[in-house]
């Protein structure tokens, strides 16, 4: 299943459905590394809302794209991580190390817009 | 009859039985109940004065101890006669439940139980000392009977004592997280006593569901009131504070005591993850400034 990736202004937006496979995970990388500089995107918006299970290799795919796009010059904001999900990627080690995590969709568009106003 | 079998005196009183058994055990009862019925107020009034002797039930009165005994020893002669235990369950499960709050030990409610089985066995003796083979055959139907009573009143006690201590444990469970909104998208999370690694956990869950539900950006956890806590603890705490970040929300502890301070330091918490103020105004006054909050007198405002 394929990730969509949705343009909002100067964010691009990509939703999580609930069961997505390693090589789904691969291609959404490459798709949002690739967008962000052809589509001038500033921001970069991933909800996993219908994650109830964060593995080490999800986990880290979402690290990779947030340091990627950030070398391509635009910031990420992971949203909607569940409680008992943040919990468990917690007692894992997974603690996505400086990426920026917001509540849900709402509030990592107030962030980005927040941010942009910041440094134009 | 008993169901033990194989010692010695058991096998001699059951052949006893063969040669000489005229009466069925439950016509043994029968005779047993009537003697204790007899005797009543005799050996009623020798268990109260046996009890007293022990110093048992010392958190009761004369007058309690001696009512108490009375429809105890109603319902031990009862579960005797019809050796249905039901009753008497449902008897020592309201006893316990009217004297646990008086501060009554496990080892005196069992003592005296064993009491009046000791005070009823010596009845026995006196009453059949001329019989030997009788009271053999008499004691074989009383002690199973009077064992299962002490057994069935014990058992009734412990269960009563434990759904009471549940129950306050849950009481103090619910009682002993809350997390309070103090303004808008700011939590508190105050904690006192000891922390063990359920309620860490509880503390955990309770804490994400409300930073969701709060909508909450700042949290601030106040343990000014946790004397210590083990490294397990400590790496729980620090796990609740990578946690919420995922979900968005900045973490500020606050009242570290200096053995806290000693335990994080020693399990090596990476300090540039905790954010921490001394007391919790101090932690507020931050939380504050993060959601750019400013709060001024109504005099500067002039």
């Amino acid at each position: 299943m394929e990730v969509p990736i949705l343009k909002q202004g100067e964010v691009l937006i990509a939703t999580f459905q609930a069961a997505l496979s390693d090589a789904d995970l691969e291609h959404l990388r490459r798709g949002l590394v690739q967008q962000v500089v052809k589509l001038r995107s500033r921001g970069v918006i991933v909800d996993v809302t219908a994650m109830d299970v964060m593995d080490s290799f999800a986990s880290r795919t979402l690290r990779e794209i947030a340091h990627m796009i950030r070398l391509r010059g635009a910031e990420t904001v992971i949203v909607g991580i569940q409680p008992e999900v943040a919990f468990a990627m917690v007692q894992l080690g997974l603690t996505l190390e400086d990426v920026v995590t917001a509540l849900d969709l709402e509030e990592g568009l107030a962030y980005l817009t927040q941010k942009f106003k910041n440094t134009d | 009859m008993s169901k033990r079998e194989g010692t010695s005196r058991d096998l001699e009183a059951r052949s006893n039985l063969e040669l000489v058994g005229s009466e069925a055990p439950s016509e043994l009862l029968r005779e047993l109940v009537a003697h204790l019925r007899q005797n009543r107020t005799l050996l009623r009034e020798e268990w109260v004065v046996r009890i007293s002797e022990t110093r048992l039930l010392t958190a009761m009165t004369k007058e309690e101890i001696f009512a108490e005994a009375t429809s105890v020893y109603d319902s031990y002669v009862e579960a005797l006669e019809t050796e249905a235990f039901e009753a008497l369950q449902a008897y020592a499960r309201n006893l316990s439940e009217r004297i646990i709050p008086r501060g009554v030990e496990t080892h005196e409610v069992v003592g005296i139980v064993l009491l009046l089985r000791d005070v009823l066995a010596r009845s026995l003796f006196a009453k059949y000392q001329t019989d030997f083979k009788k009271l053999n055959r008499i004691l074989d139907a009383y002690e199973p009977a009077a064992n299962r009573i002490a057994n069935t009143v014990a058992v009734g006690f412990v269960q009563e004592r434990e759904r009471v201590i549940r129950q306050q444990q849950e009481a103090i469970r619910e009682l002993s997280t809350p997390v309070l909104q103090v303004r808008e998208r700011l939590l508190i999370l105050p904690i006192i006593g000891v922390i063990d690694p359920q309620r860490a956990r509880q503390l955990t869950e309770q804490l994400l569901r409300g930073i969701r539900t709060n909508r909450a950006k700042v949290v601030v956890i106040d343990i000014t009131g946790v004397a210590a806590m083990d490294v397990t603890v400590a790496n729980h705490l620090v796990q609740t504070v990578e946690a919420s970040r995922l979900l968005g929300a900045t973490v500020i502890v606050t009242g570290l005591s200096p053995e806290i301070a000693q335990t994080l330091v020693t399990i090596g918490v990476d300090l540039g993850k905790m954010n921490t103020v001394g007391d919790l105004q101090g932690g507020i006054e931050q939380a504050e400034r993060l959601l750019g909050y400013k709060v001024v007198t109504l005099a500067e405002t002039r």
